[in-house]
């Protein structure tokens, strides 16, 4: 399969100090990719890079173009959209407006029907579209995140561990719908988790990160397979 | 009776010069967190402009227009040239080239203009009040000018797309720029949009306190006490901050103080909605972690 998004000895730096070395993975068009590791290994700093909202080094190649030193809007008008970590809603803002804002770069009359489509895949979105998205519950906010994501019509999402101080069973109905979107609009996924066999269900490729660097990498299916990585890895 | 109707008109008459600038003041304030000192000097230049193109003999209404889209275009290029390049410098700093601004546009509309004292016209009649004479026309004519510039202000902000996009950034910069809003641009427009905004209330103002370069001094005080009355993050608290103190300062001087003491009520009015109410009558008290 053709790769989407392509990164080549990315390199990404906070203040002088490197937190990710030379990092190299792709993300299939249409499919979906994990990113696995602990806390602080650099899963969200992979994101930022990607998106432009911190200095990296190396080659990022989007849809056959180089955005490694693009601006952050610029990359997201170019049709990568990132859910990031503590969702990023506009609070002040009603659900609809926050639907709205997703679509600001677009112009083509498609909105109404996109508009209708997020509320069908997020139901609770049309029940609360009137309310400040400050007063929704966290997982209503994290659903408010990606729908304004697909807002843009994306061909690649970008989500930030969705499942992140959400009730199991709220994760399990995300996951479902983030399924559905892949299969249904056909948007490519790099997703970022600490929830490690629910980022396996949903992904088939996946890459281990630690302190930086890729320690593994490989298909879902071996990684479920392998005891001994699994365990010493990952803990379950 | 009709004394106090024509006090209170008078108020809410020079009320809405302070609404204007307490509204771009806090316009400014929420998009990047700074106060923008030079308000009123900008305000004044742009007046200053309006002169010139009536002095050359332009009507009214097309000067006053040009003036408009000249103090736009001006708000733009300074937040670009000289705000822009300050990044994220410490907040002194940016006091300090706020100052800078203001003395120079002060300086350059003396060097140009001269310190002499001019009259500028008004385009309202001088007496539309039949049989009232406290109230002028013109008084009326800036009350008007105001809501309906107010007006339009909230329809922009409510209901186009770029006004969403403006109200985004200055809420949450960083998810804008990931929807794709070029904020930086926003903030630019933010600028031109209060400098506009200043340009109208400089014309409104020159024709009662006559035109000269410190004429707008006594006027930022005014709007600084009205958006901290109605809200240093609220603009429409703000504006309505703008009146309410139009109204007090009046009637203090008409009916407690006089004349004399009218300006210390701004002051009175800062320290007491600073001790009683910090985040203002219509403003949001915020708590942060510490």
């Amino acid at each position: 399969m053709q790769a989407l998004l392509s990164a080549n000895e990315l390199c990404a730096y906070y203040d002088l100090r490197p937190v990710l070395n030379r990092l190299c993975f792709s993300v299939p068009e249409g499919g979906i990719v994990a990113l696995l590791g602990a806390n602080g290994a650099g899963k969200t700093t992979v994101l930022r890079a990607i998106s432009g909202m911190i200095r990296a080094k190396g080659a990022i190649i989007f849809a056959g173009t180089h955005i490694t030193a693009k601006k952050t809007e610029d990359i997201a008008r170019g049709g990568i959209a990132h859910v990031p970590d503590g969702r990023g809603t506009f609070n002040g803002f009603t659900v609809e407006e926050n639907l709205r804002l997703g679509a600001l770069i677009r112009d083509d009359d498609g909105i109404a029907d996109d508009l209708e489509r997020v509320y069908d895949y997020f139901p609770k979105l049309y029940e609360r579209r009137r309310q400040q998205a400050g007063t929704l519950s966290g997982g209503e906010q994290q659903m408010l995140a990606i729908a304004r994501a697909l807002m843009a019509r994306p061909r690649l999402l970008l989500l930030d561990e969705p499942s992140f101080g959400l009730a199991p069973l709220v994760v399990q109905d995300l996951f479902r719908i983030l399924r559905r979107i892949n299969e249904e609009d056909g948007i490519s996924m790099l997703l970022v988790e600490q929830n490690v066999s629910l980022a396996l269900d949903l992904a088939e490729h996946f890459y281990l990160l630690e302190t930086g660097n890729f320690v593994l990498q490989g298909s879902s299916d071996d990684l479920r397979s392998a005891d001994v990585v699994r365990r010493s890895y990952l803990g379950y | 009776m009709d004394t106090l109707v024509s006090q209170v008109l008078s108020g809410l008459a020079s009320g809405s010069i302070y609404a204007s600038l307490a509204f771009a003041l806090v316009m400014i304030h929420q998009a990047t967190h700074q106060i923008n000192l030079a308000q009123g000097e900008m305000a004044m230049f742009t007046t200053y402009i309006a002169w010139s193109l009536l002095a050359a003999g332009l009507p009214y209404w097309l000067a006053f227009s040009l003036t408009v889209l000249i103090a736009f275009a001006g708000g733009v290029v300074i937040e670009r040239v000289v705000i822009r390049p300050m990044g994220r410098a410490p907040l002194l700093s940016m006091v300090v080239v706020f100052i800078a601004l203001f003395v120079m546009l002060n300086s350059l509309a003396g060097w140009i203009f001269t310190y002499e004292v001019k009259s500028f016209p008004s385009p309202f009649p001088d007496e539309i009040v039949p049989g009232n004479t406290y109230v002028s026309g013109h008084e009326v004519g800036a009350i008007g000018v105001t809501l309906a510039m107010l007006l339009v202000l909230y329809v922009f902000f409510r209901h186009t797309s770029l006004g969403l996009a403006m109200r985004a950034s200055a809420e949450n910069p960083v998810s804008s720029r990931l929807v794709g809003i070029r904020v930086e641009w926003m903030r630019a427009l933010g600028w031109g949009l209060a400098a506009a905004i200043g340009a109208v209330a400089g014309m409104m103002i020159a024709p009662i306190v006559f035109l000269d370069p410190n004429m707008m001094i006594g006027v930022l005080l005014y709007a600084f006490a009205a958006a901290l009355l109605g809200g240093i993050d609220n603009p429409w608290g703000a504006a309505l901050g703008g009146l309410i103190l139009g109204v007090i300062e009046n009637l203090a001087g008409a009916y407690v103080v006089g004349t004399q003491m009218k300006q210390s009520v701004a002051l009175m009015v800062i320290v007491l909605v600073l001790i009683a109410r910090p985040s203002g009558l219509f403003g949001k008290a915020r708590a942060s972690r510490v």
